[in-house]
């Protein structure tokens, strides 16, 4: 059996990262080009890490499976990114978002991690502004900042609405330098298909041409996973229509612990679903947190027009149930919250949305004002549900949109698989059972910008590593059982579409594992997704061949990836039985109807191994030790 | 009450690069007017794939304008009628019951078709590779507030920065040329105090791959700004042209 070792430096926390990378062993800059890397995924994470580990020398590729690197689903953030910088002079600093970093995400975060991401965060500022990223300024030319959720500071950085674009576009950018030196390759348009370990250490991919359906094999040194969360096991999700969880779930059956994989992020404001054929669904940027106002009728039933809806008839039940963060409180409050309120009847015309309005911000501050801070989220807002935002009160409904979950990695973010590496939201890491508004990007960047570029450096002037080349027979192997699947695949002829599929799937699991989980739902869904996964593979319909472009065979892949996978999230869900973050199980919470977590029984990670039969995962426990936060129940009160 | 329209849709099949392509008409009943123009197609593909027939390949991702992956030139125009829009935000309520819609793949040069509606914008890339960006590594940098910058740059700067690479504006131009694509980066980092170093030799570099990767040249047609769903305006190409001859008569 496989024990746990996080790896964690001794030493106070401020001082862990630090000691740690003087212990770290160096790989000489004359020796780096020796060495090959992989990386998997080209969002904040994988891109921040490919140009760094190139810059340093060392030979990478990089894969993705979009047509250019630049189109990862991280360039979908809006909001912004955090960073302890105190620009604002208003107490923050590294401790506070590390404090508030562990509290948000309900104590089921590893200190020592979120420690260590507070430090660097001051870094990737710098950075990204060097790089040419134009950050909103103020008149005086410096940088501006807002406030997030779960924050009572504001130490968040943002460019417009798109602050995840303009970060990746220069963490893309950085990385074309690095192509144009040819230390970093680009292979567009690959799906990775499988992780190839030798003698117990990840030393390639396999992957899938999508263009001509070749199935090709690299070798490497190591390999380095950045593809992203999970959430589109839902279907209905914030994700992009390509985000999966195939790389990390192949990783998994190779021997990557999946740590967490129940604790998902419903983000509270999206626009609500609105019809069958709906394929994603939209985010509508938490910093609209700061100038909205959250409200319902209070009576149910109330079907009148929202102008026609009297103050005193309009419950702002943010404002006044959490009367020190009001409508900024973290996202498992809100969500949950805006659930109960439509639960009771009491949604906008009884359906499944609140009001998210800014009425009052415009009296106070003038539209042109709330425009030049929101423009573009209403302007979207409005070519989704053709109304205006700025005379009708947004419609909104929580959404899956974050997975918190991810491959297990120890502190150097090494999965339990020696070389292969998961950086970002493919990692469990930093954010707990919760992770705060404006942290993901900053969480991608740290882990690709400054830390991974450390924490590889020393897995490879210390591993062994024999000359493995892509023609050993593992890879073959590799190849072998990657074609016979898809073969499969084609060969079901069958009569249901995968999208079909997915939609089953993802409304299951967004009913009894989605914003409230029951022992009772949970287990109808560990008795329900096997079906669904016979099913699939009896009857899916996959067209065309696998020697051409063909979407439908790429997107059958992923679906029967998310049916094996989802198993052991509801699986995850069903063993933590406590509230936390953004898993709240209805056995567990206090007589408010808050979250009420169990801290005797679960205060570890849990970190699943594939044991070849999908339903019998075996479960190892990371304990969480909480030496600077003490353990405390979250109040936002 | 949801309201729904009927369409008849005239769309690109081509299997392959290699292979010859041509219009095949399909009908669309009951379209429902809330939905994307992808979603349009969504339900058309699961009807084909359940026929036994190949669903029309097209590129998306996001889904919410900002990821640049999908896009075709929809009754002529890039990413279709409605301004500043990607295809993807597209709605069917931009529709009237009985059109014939035209989709057909971006049509350029240098953006080769892969299948049906799908083009290669590699070249795109390339075209960054050759200087689209600040030459500072990892560690490198100082205190983010220790480099001050007017509003308006920043601002400038930041809209110039929005170009989301979907290739509308060589799609719309009658030249295929790029010089939005290529103006916006070039204007994004010329308006910027870190740009400053590298400022000559970037322009000329992103025009020489422009060429080389085979796009026109511009005639002051402006219909890439006219396309272009972030709005990007043709001002950036007039400040890269002056960029650009700067440049060559201080180098050369």
């Amino acid at each position: 059996m496989t024990t746990l070792q996080s790896g964690v430096p001794s030493g106070p926390i401020d001082q862990k990262w630090t000691k740690h990378r003087f212990d770290m062993k160096l790989v000489n800059p004359a020796n780096r080009r020796k060495y090959t890397v992989i990386v998997v995924g080209t969002g904040l994470a994988g891109a921040s890490a490919a140009a760094s580990l190139g810059e340093m020398g060392y030979n990478v590729l990089s894969f993705c499976f979009q047509d250019s690197s630049r189109r990862a689903h991280s360039i979908a953030a809006q909001g912004g990114i955090n960073a302890a910088k105190n620009y604002a002079n208003d107490g923050d600093s590294v401790y506070r978002l590390f404090y508030d970093t562990v509290k948000g995400g309900d104590f089921r975060a590893r200190e020592a991690n979120v420690h260590r991401l507070s430090e660097v965060s001051v870094n990737i500022i710098d950075q990204c502004v060097a790089q040419g990223v134009p950050f909103a300024r103020e008149y005086g030319g410096l940088l501006d900042n807002r406030s997030f959720g779960g924050a009572q500071v504001a130490r968040t950085f943002y460019a417009k609405g798109q602050t995840g674009q303009q970060l990746l576009l220069g963490a893309y950018s950085a990385m074309m330098k690095e192509v144009a030196k040819g230390t970093v390759r680009l292979f567009t348009r690959r799906e990775m298909m499988d992780v190839v370990v030798v003698d117990g250490r990840a030393r390639g991919i396999v992957v899938r041409h999508l263009v001509t359906g070749e199935i090709e094999s690299f070798a490497a040194d190591a390999v380095v996973l950045a593809t992203g969360g999970y959430g589109n096991v839902f279907y209905l999700s914030t994700n992009a229509k390509g985000c999966n969880v195939t790389a990390t779930w192949r990783a998994h059956r190779k021997g990557a612990f999946f740590a967490n994989p129940c604790f998902t992020q419903i983000h509270p404001t999206c626009i609500p679903v609105h019809g069958e054929y709906q394929s994603k669904l939209t985010l509508m940027s938490e910093s609209l947190r700061n100038d909205g106002r959250v409200w319902v009728p209070k009576q149910s039933g109330d079907t009148r027009s929202p102008s026609n809806i009297p103050e005193s008839e309009r419950d702002y039940y943010l404002e006044t149930r959490y009367k020190s963060f009001g409508n900024l409180v973290p996202r498992d409050i809100a969500s949950r919250n805006a659930k109960m309120v439509c639960d009771e009847g009491r949604g906008v015309n009884g359906e499944l949305a609140v009001y998210l309005d800014f009425a009052d911000s415009i009296k106070r501050l003038g539209q042109s004002t709330i425009e030049a801070r929101y423009g573009n989220l209403f302007e979207m807002y409005e070519r989704i549900t053709g109304e205006d935002p700025y005379s009708v009160p947004m419609k909104i409904y929580p959404a899956i949109h974050y997975t918190m979950g991810g491959l297990w990695v120890d502190y150097n973010l090494q999965s339990t698989i020696p070389g292969l590496h998961v950086i970002g939201e493919a990692n469990f890491s930093d954010h707990g059972a919760n992770r705060l508004g404006a942290s993901a990007l900053m969480q991608g960047l740290a882990d690709g910008y400054f830390i991974l570029p450390y924490t590889l450096g020393h897995y490879l002037a210390t591993a062994p590593l024999d000359p493995v080349s892509s023609r050993h027979p593992e890879f073959e192997k590799c190849e072998t059982l990657v074609r016979d699947r898809i073969s499969q695949l084609l060969a079901i002829k069958g009569s249901r579409s995968v999208d079909s599929f997915h939609r089953e799937l993802g409304l299951l699991v967004w009913d009894e594992c989605g914003m409230s989980r029951s022992e009772a739902g949970l287990r109808r869904a560990l008795d329900k997704i096997p079906e669904i996964r016979d099913e699939f593979w009896a009857s899916v319909m996959v067209s065309g061949s696998g020697a051409e472009l063909n979407q439908t065979l790429e997107k059958a892949g992923r679906v029967a990836d998310f049916l094996e996978f989802a198993e052991l999230m509801v699986t995850d869900a069903l063993e933590r039985n406590e509230s936390c973050g953004g898993h709240f199980r209805e056995e567990s919470q206090t007589e408010e109807g808050e979250a009420l977590r169990n801290d005797t029984d679960y205060c570890h990670v849990a970190a699943w191994a594939f044991s070849g039969d999908l339903s019998k995962p075996v479960l190892h426990k990371e304990a969480l030790t909480f030496e600077e936060v003490p353990l405390s129940q979250r109040s936002y009160k | 009450m949801t309201k729904t329209i009927s369409l008849t849709l005239k769309v690109w099949r081509q299997k392959s690069g290699n292979a010859s392509g041509k219009f095949v008409t399909y009908q669309v009943p009951t379209v429902d007017v809330n939905a994307s123009f992808l979603e349009m197609l969504d339900v058309l593909n699961e009807q084909l794939l359940l026929k036994g027939e190949d669903p029309i390949a097209f590129d998306h991702d996001c889904r919410e304008g900002i990821c640049g992956m999908c896009g075709a030139v929809v009754n002529g125009q890039p990413h279709g009628p409605q301004r500043k829009t990607t295809m993807c935000q597209l709605h069917m309520r931009q529709f009237q019951d009985g059109d014939t819609i035209t989709i057909e793949p971006y049509r350029a040069r240098a953006l080769p078709v892969l299948r049906d509606l799908v083009v290669d914008r590699s070249a795109f890339d390339r075209v960054v590779q050759s200087g689209g960006y600040v030459s500072v590594k990892t560690g490198q940098a100082p205190d983010a507030n220790a480099i001050l910058i007017p509003k308006q740059d920043a601002d400038l700067a930041m809209d110039a920065a929005q170009c989301i690479g979907c290739a509308a504006c060589v799609a719309a131009c009658p030249n295929a040329s790029a010089m939005l694509f290529v103006s916006a980066k070039v204007s994004h980092f010329a308006l910027l105090p870190q740009g400053q170093p590298e400022r000559q030799n970037r322009v000329l570099e992103m025009l020489a791959t422009m060429d080389r990767e085979r796009f026109g040249n511009c005639s002051n047609e402006y219909q890439c700004g006219a396309a272009c769903p972030k709005g990007i305006s043709v001002s950036n190409i007039a400040r890269m042209n002056r960029d650009y001859l700067s440049s060559k008569m201080r180098l050369s």
